[in-house]
């Protein structure tokens, strides 16, 4: 099922969490809402399952105004954070909740409840475990039941929010790879909710970075990392350093000195230079590069790190070194970034 | 806990959509329900006290309040419970202090023994004393060959007091200095304190506003309590009267405005505990153990 | 504090840095001890010393069966009623907002605070044939004052805050996502109610019932006045003592008593019981 959200805006307490949101989302994909806290992209998944009432704009799921439906109606799985399992139900009953209260002909009976259930505990690997009750399974397992009963009422789309928040690292990883497994075998259009920039990335088809009650880029985690069209989305994402920069006559300036940079089509004046510690092209002279004093060096896995000061102001970088580089405290290093993106000075708070 | 921002920006209640709340109509109804509910049981028995009290003008009320036999009541009760409550303040730190700082063997049944006022009736409470101290009691022959009187007198009821009341500090303290646990203690300690410099300057000050709370209720009851004290006081007039016998005295003899008088009283000594409970429940109900009621 | 243990070399105590031990729980045992556990003995000694003849006679006498089956059952109607308006009492304050909520919620401690004596002259006085209440139900055939019913009203305001204090906090911590997922599920606000929330609630409305029960069991000054105090009719089990003590028949106010407690422990033992079961099941 195809999902549309167009212009929505929601207010609450006529605090806007969301400005005109809009996006499309294809049947079948999975998609990442990543953002820090605050950014509303648990507002924009919750407007999605009917949780919430947009304030202003629409909902689609098809060419079906999706708005208008009530939550009950609408047909989604959502999975909560912290699970929300019914506590005095079995683990089967929890499960085949969303067949039950159906009405009249819509509900299977009895004995197809219970084997749906099964099937799909198999699904989730945890067959065997109808019996058992939410306070006798672990986090992890709560987690897939928590999956499975949401996806026992066939739903039109599957929402999970911060599904993986809760857990330890070790079952947070192994989840992750489980979780894109069954979405590719069973093809549900799924949206999920995180903070964490490495889960989006290797799990989501595309990657929607939200700040501030606004989505800043949509893409492929390829897309997101290699070309951030924002400051925000190139501090957020990943390891950046910036660099407060000039442009004049389609050339990048720090104070009086060619950067050997060319941006032609730059407007001129201040600018900010964003580029990745690791994607640095080391000189050795300096004619035409970025040169600046080693301020601080430490040791970060097979890499080398070096704070530089660069120019009379002494703004500080960070430039990523091979561990057998001589670079020693006060020493000199010149560089120039291999991939990099300038951005009009005059946005304040939005590159932090 | 949930993301910080559902949490921040979550809506209160009544924005909230129609998943996690009634509809219109069945939420009118239910708070139609409660309010009459109440209206019924609580507000209009509270109403009726002061409306009899002032049936007859503020001169009758005035009068019967005036009479000797009412003045030596409320002065016994304020007695009682002058004994009674501070006695119950200083088993109720104690007991907590015992329960909540160590951990021995034995504990639960001592907590349960604490609760064991709670689930016994008043009459009960006030026939063990009879049954201890009286003609036929265990002690009574012993008591009255050494002229030691304590049923139908004072040293009954306040005793019969102590007993119905006396959880009511311990309850409020203990889960209190539960949750607070020994860190500031062992820190008071560790900078050269002594036992009792440690309570005065360091547990007393994080535990005063649930001692409050615990004595406001202690107070309540203990001026209040109409059971057990009937049990042991004998009723005598101007004597052994506390104000509930008192108010059980003239509604009996058909003194309607004088019952009614005295127990106006007594319904405001409730109302200005309720305000004060509110209040110290809106401005410390952090510091207030997390247990309430009885 | 003379039976005070020495802290030291007292094996059943974890050992602890912190001071005190030694003369808070000597202190406390000796207090306990004189106030309760002495009198409590005293009462169970003096029903055993009755022989179980002379126990089975008082017992079985029709007089102390039917005040006991009055004082219990008014106790478990009220409970009953209790069960119900009290629920929703806690939830019209845990889940809406309206003005005075504040107040009302400070109103429903109104039973504890207020003298049971005051209560009950209060609640004679209303439901009286001439009184506000009893004056309108009188035409209705239906008699409060001085019927068991009457009895049933004086426990339903004693018991009113146990139900809505031990549901209300439970209440308050319900997680709102379970209704939520629950309602993404499709199931209507109905449905919510009745196979989520209440099955949640349920151990609180227990608790809330055994406490009003146990307290309704008891009650003695709030009830006295309403009551009517006729003899097989409406006539409970405490007063009864009080008479049996006035008449000097100390034994048969003692084995009385000892029914009543030992009914009334065996209560809250099985309701205990099925809480930690239910505990233990559901976490």
């Amino acid at each position: 099922m195809e999902v549309r959200v167009a212009n929505v805006r929601k207010e609450f307490e006529r605090f806007p969490a969301l400005h005109d949101v809009s996006l499309d989302i294809k049947s079948g994909e999975l998609i990442a809402l990543l953002g820090p806290s605050g950014s509303g992209k648990t507002t924009l998944l919750r407007l999605i399952a009917g949780l919430e009432r947009p304030t202003k704009g629409t909902i689609f799921f098809g060419d079906e105004d999706a708005s208008q439906k009530s939550i009950q109606d609408r047909n989604v799985g959502f999975v909560f954070q912290h699970y929300a399992l019914f506590r005095h139900m079995t683990v089967a009953d929890n499960i085949g909740f969303g067949l039950k209260v159906r009405h009249g002909a819509a509900r299977p009976p009895a004995q197809e409840i219970r084997r749906r259930a099964s099937e799909l505990l198999d699904l989730v690997q945890l067959s065997g475990l109808e019996k058992r009750y939410p306070a006798q399974l672990s986090g992890g397992q709560r987690q897939r039941v928590a999956l499975a009963r949401a996806m026992a009422i066939e739903p039109k789309v599957l929402l999970l929010d911060e599904p993986f928040g809760a857990l330890d690292a070790q079952v947070r990883r192994e989840l992750r790879r489980w979780l894109r497994e069954i979405h590719d075998r069973t093809g549900h259009t799924t949206v999920f909710v995180t903070h964490d920039q490495e889960e989006a990335l290797e799990l989501a088809d595309r990657v929607v970075v939200m700040s501030q009650g606004r989505i800043e880029q949509v893409g492929s985690a390829d897309e997101i990392y290699d070309t951030p069209n924002s400051p925000f989305v190139y501090s957020f994402i990943g390891e950046s350093s910036c660099l407060p920069v000039k442009v004049e006559s389609g050339e990048v300036w720090i104070a009086d000195r060619s950067i050997g940079l060319s941006a032609p089509h730059a407007a001129s004046g201040d600018a900010l230079l964003y580029f990745r510690p690791h994607d640095v092209e080391l000189l050795d002279g300096c004619s035409g590069c970025i040169a600046g004093t080693v301020a601080a060096s430490r040791r970060v896995a097979g890499t080398r790190r070096v704070e530089l000061e660069i120019g009379g102001e002494r703004q500080r970088v960070e430039v990523e070194l091979p561990v057998d580089h001589p670079a020693a405290q006060k020493s000199r290093v010149a560089f120039r970034p291999r991939r990099w993106k300038l951005f009009p000075a005059s946005e304040p708070g939005k590159a932090s | 806990m949930a993301d910080p921002e559902i949490k921040s920006y979550e809506p209160h209640h009544e924005s909230q959509s129609a998943a996690v709340t009634e509809s219109r109509p069945v939420r009118i109804v239910a708070m139609a329900v409660a309010f009459a509910f109440l209206a019924i049981f609580l507000l209009m028995p509270l109403i009726v006290v002061f409306h009899e009290a002032l049936a007859k003008g503020i001169g009758a009320y005035s009068e019967a309040l005036a009479s000797s036999d009412t003045r030596s009541a409320i002065r016994l009760t304020l007695l009682v419970a002058a004994i009674s409550v501070p006695l119950n303040l200083v088993f109720g730190i104690s007991a907590a202090w015992a329960i909540a700082k160590f951990e021995f063997k034995g504990k639960a049944f001592l907590t349960t023994l604490i609760d064991l006022p709670f689930s016994v009736s008043p009459v009960i409470s006030g026939l063990v004393y009879v049954l201890l101290f009286g003609a036929q009691g265990v002690l009574g022959a012993w008591l009255k060959a050494h002229g030691v009187v304590i049923l139908f007198a004072v040293p009954g009821i306040v005793l019969a007091t102590v007993f119905v009341t006396f959880p009511f500090v311990a309850r409020e303290l203990i889960p209190l200095m539960q949750e607070q646990g020994n860190g500031d203690e062992e820190a008071a300690l560790s900078l050269g304190a002594n036992g009792w410099q440690t309570f005065w300057y360091v547990t007393l000050p994080n535990i005063k506003w649930g001692l409050l709370y615990g004595v406001l209720l202690c107070n309540a009851r203990a001026m209040g309590e109409f059971g057990a004290v009937s049990v042991v006081s004998g009723h005598i007039r101007g004597l052994t009267n506390t104000m509930p016998l008192h108010v059980e005295i003239l509604y009996n003899e058909y003194n309607a405005v004088g019952a009614f008088a005295v127990a106006s009283l007594l319904a405001g000594l409730a109302l200005v505990t309720l305000v004060l409970k509110t209040l110290l429940e809106m401005r410390y109900g952090a510091e207030i153990a997390a247990t309430r009621g009885h | 504090m003379t039976t005070a243990p020495a802290p030291a070399g007292w094996r059943f105590k974890q050992p602890s840095v912190i001071p005190g031990f030694g003369l808070t729980l000597g202190f406390s045992l000796a207090y306990l001890t004189l106030i309760i556990l002495i009198p409590l003995s005293g009462l169970v000694w003096r029903s055993a010393a009755l022989g179980w003849t002379d126990f089975w006679a008082i017992a079985a006498d029709r007089r102390t069966i039917n005040a006991l089956e009055i004082s219990f059952g008014t106790a478990f109607i009220a409970a009953g009623v209790n069960v119900v308006f009290g629920t929703i009492v806690a939830w019209v304050l845990v889940r809406y907002r309206f003005p005075g909520r504040r107040i009302v919620d400070a109103m429903v401690d109104l039973p504890f605070a207020l003298p049971t004596a005051v209560a009950g002259i209060a609640l004679t006085t209303l439901y009286a044939p001439n009184g506000w209440i009893g004056k309108l139900l009188m035409p209705l055939g239906i008699k409060v004052a001085y019927t068991p019913l009457g009895i049933v009203i004086a426990l339903v305001f004693i018991g009113l805050p146990f139900v809505v204090r031990t549901v209300q906090p439970i209440m308050e911590e319900l997680d709102k996502e379970v209704e939520e997922a629950a309602a993404t599920l499709g199931a209507n606000r109905f449905q919510i109610i009745t196979r989520i929330l209440f099955p949640g609630l349920a151990p609180a409305i227990i608790t809330g019932f055994s406490l009003a029960f146990a307290r309704g069991v008891g009650e003695y000054g709030s009830v006295i006045f309403i009551a009517g105090n006729l003899p097989f009719k409406s006539e409970i089990a405490p007063l009864l003592i009080v008479i049996r003590l006035e008449e000097y028949n100390y034994p048969a106010a003692t084995a009385i008593a000892a029914i009543m407690l030992a009914l009334s422990f065996l209560m809250l033992l099985v309701v205990n019981l099925a809480q930690s079961w239910s505990r233990k099941r559901y976490g």
